[in-house]
């Protein structure tokens, strides 16, 4: 597994893994969705760009998940696949998925805000992980 | 907890000393039993609320307080701006002015029965909720911000609700130092097309019945008899409420250095109230709370259209609109004095006493409603502010149970459909756009809110008035 939600109280972690701490974002942001929706039904058909900066690769954890929601947000739109490139405290975020539709998607619950909450961007044993708790 | 760790003032009272570099004590007002199942992070918490500049009294939690971010959830702590006070994103939240409306019926269990399925069916088509859900409202841009600095007075000029509504919200539904144009383009942008929306999670429209009276003077100010029906809202400030959250965890978070705060929680995100950051938050936090007042407002014509559609002998008359994640500007004695405070509660409701200038005529001699939810299948509760709790707690009380297991561990013990069976086996007819949402929402998921209720009781922080019983819900 790329990702995974942990539990937290009254909220839920959310974390991904990978070779890369560019690969770890890419897959905590499938995290991120699979909180809101069964990102499985979600098909990347449409694109869109996401700018991001931050003093430190944790805060910038924060403003690439913030970012996605806000994205989400407006358009009513839910991702499945993501490609990130970091450059040192800056990011650039591909996200690919759809138009909300309920049927499909079957939405659990809206996250209002990813948090600093057990937020940590780290490396075990060659695997980068990054994870975070988000406010539902 | 354990109960022997504080000091125990009395059986609802158990203070953190000063010490170290807390400024003022920690006060958590519960029972010995509350105390003993609170998780440890609420103390430290607690201290490290203590510790902010400018807070006066003393660092409060109230009798469901458990872990948050930042501040406990059901923190209260008021700051002077005299004393380099500052002002907290934490101590808000994201969900700002996420908050109660009950509104009476005028009907009587007997009469709404037997229309209950047709009313709440509406309900469920009516009333935006859920995830992604639009509005039936959409503001253009000059429109939003005038909501933003108008509130719920604004929602009833555009025609939805009457000016007697206000009377029955706290700071009649407007509250000022709304600043607009603090208020970020994207958190705009996110809310064109949510006015009128009912959320997710534990957001809920219920339809209650009176079941117990337990103060019979004040249920006869309120208008309240036994087996009348109500309708409780729960909703906050949608995506610009989160959005303003977003923004500010952010901006107060990388000024700390600034103003050379020591914070041991980042989370606790702050600044001095006499800054321009903290002035810029404050300003953006209270568009956010007259946004959640707007779209309660708007929420309400739509409960009265639909409600008086399927009941046209019904009346939908306003009980009162409570909000429990705020920063208010308020006027307390502290030793002796008056002064103007910022008080913050964070998962915690305001409970004025009587002879508050704030509230309605007919309320002012029993003191303010408060109204605290319950989950789908049990109680929610109606209180009343005390004098008392203005001294004790800056007329603050709880806001509801928290968990007792995760969402996670929610959704695995529970099928929603099967607790939407269960429910409707014990009378309680439910409706949602999630059947996994409804699992994670099940009653056993949550703590029992009648402890937490009865604890704010003996803590004189607020006064039992009633007691109501769900008879159908609507979840988004």
């Amino acid at each position: 597994m790329h990702y995974e939600t942990f539990d937290h109280e009254s909220d839920i972690g959310i974390r991904g893994f990978g070779g890369t701490i560019a690969e770890a974002f890419e897959n905590v942001a499938v995290a991120l969705y699979s909180v809101m929706v069964n990102v499985h039904r979600v098909r990347p058909k449409e694109r869109r760009i996401v700018k991001v900066s931050a003093p430190d690769r944790e805060l910038l954890l924060v403003e690439w998940l913030n970012a996605l929601l806000s994205q989400s947000d407006i358009e009513r739109m839910v991702f499945s696949k993501f490609e990130v490139k970091i450059n040192d405290t800056s990011l650039i975020g591909t996200a690919w998925g759809e138009m909300l539709d309920r049927e499909r998607h079957q939405p659990h619950v809206e996250v209002k805000g990813a948090t600093y909450h057990m937020l940590s961007v780290q490396e075990r044993d060659n695997v980068y992980v990054a994870q975070c708790v988000v406010d539902v | 907890m354990d109960p022997n760790s504080f000091n125990k003032i009395n059986d609802y009272l158990w203070e953190i000393p000063q010490k170290g570099e807390m400024r003022v004590p920690g006060r958590i007002f519960a029972s010995e039993k509350l105390i003993r199942e609170m998780d440890e992070k609420v103390r430290e918490q607690v201290t490290n609320v203590a510790m902010l500049p400018g807070i006066q009294i003393a660092s409060m939690a109230m009798p469901d307080a458990h872990w948050g971010y930042g501040f406990p959830i059901g923190g209260v702590a008021a700051f002077d701006p005299d004393e380099d006070g500052i002002i907290s994103m934490g101590g808000v939240g994201f969900d700002i002015s996420c908050g109660v409306r009950t509104m009476k019926t005028g009907l009587t269990r007997e009469v709404v029965m037997p229309r209950l399925q047709r009313l709440t069916d509406q309900f469920y088509t009516g009333v935006p909720a859920g995830v992604g859900s639009e509005g039936l409202i959409k503001l253009s841009p000059t429109q939003l911000d005038e909501m933003l600095e108008g509130g719920a007075a604004w929602a009833v000029k555009k025609g939805y609700g009457t000016k007697d509504d206000l009377e029955y919200i706290e700071e009649h539904g407007r509250v000022d130092g709304a600043e607009p144009d603090f208020v970020s383009e994207t958190a705009k942008k996110r809310q064109y097309r949510e006015m009128g929306t009912l959320g997710s999670g534990n957001h809920y429209l219920e339809v209650q019945v009176v079941a117990d009276i337990y103060d019979e003077q004040a249920a006869l100010a309120m208008g309240l008899k036994k087996n009348d029906v109500v309708i409780s809202v729960h909703c906050g400030s949608r995506g610009l409420g989160h959005q303003i959250g977003t923004d500010y965890l952010k901006s107060l978070a990388y000024t700390l250095q600034k103003y050379k705060i020591t914070i041991k929680d980042r989370e606790l995100a702050c600044a001095p109230i006499n800054s321009t950051e903290g002035q810029k938050y404050f300003g953006a936090m209270s568009a956010g709370i007259n946004c959640a007042l707007a779209n309660r407002q708007i929420i309400t014509h739509l409960v009265r259209e639909i409600f008086t559609g399927v009941f046209p002998e019904g009346h939908i008359k306003m009980l009162y609109d409570i909000s429990h994640n705020t920063c208010k500007v308020e006027t307390h004695v502290v030793h002796g004095k008056k002064k103007m405070l910022f008080v913050h509660r964070k998962g915690a409701t305001r409970s004025f006493g009587p002879g508050q200038i704030d509230l309605p005529q007919e309320y002012r001699h029993i003191g303010q409603p408060v109204l605290i939810g319950g989950t789908m299948g049990t109680s929610s509760y109606i209180l009343v502010g005390t004098e008392e709790g203005m001294n004790l707690a800056f007329g603050s009380a709880c806001h509801g149970a928290g968990r007792a297991m995760s969402r996670t561990q929610a959704k695995k013990k529970w099928h929603g459909r099967d607790v939407v069976r269960e429910l409707e086996e014990q009378g309680v007819m439910v409706r949602g756009h999630s059947y996994s949402g409804i699992a994670e929402e099940a009653p056993e998921s949550y703590k029992d809110v009648t402890e937490v209720v009865d604890a704010s009781h003996h803590a004189n922080l607020a006064r039992k008035v009633a007691r109501v019983k769900p008879m159908a819900c609507v979840k988004g």
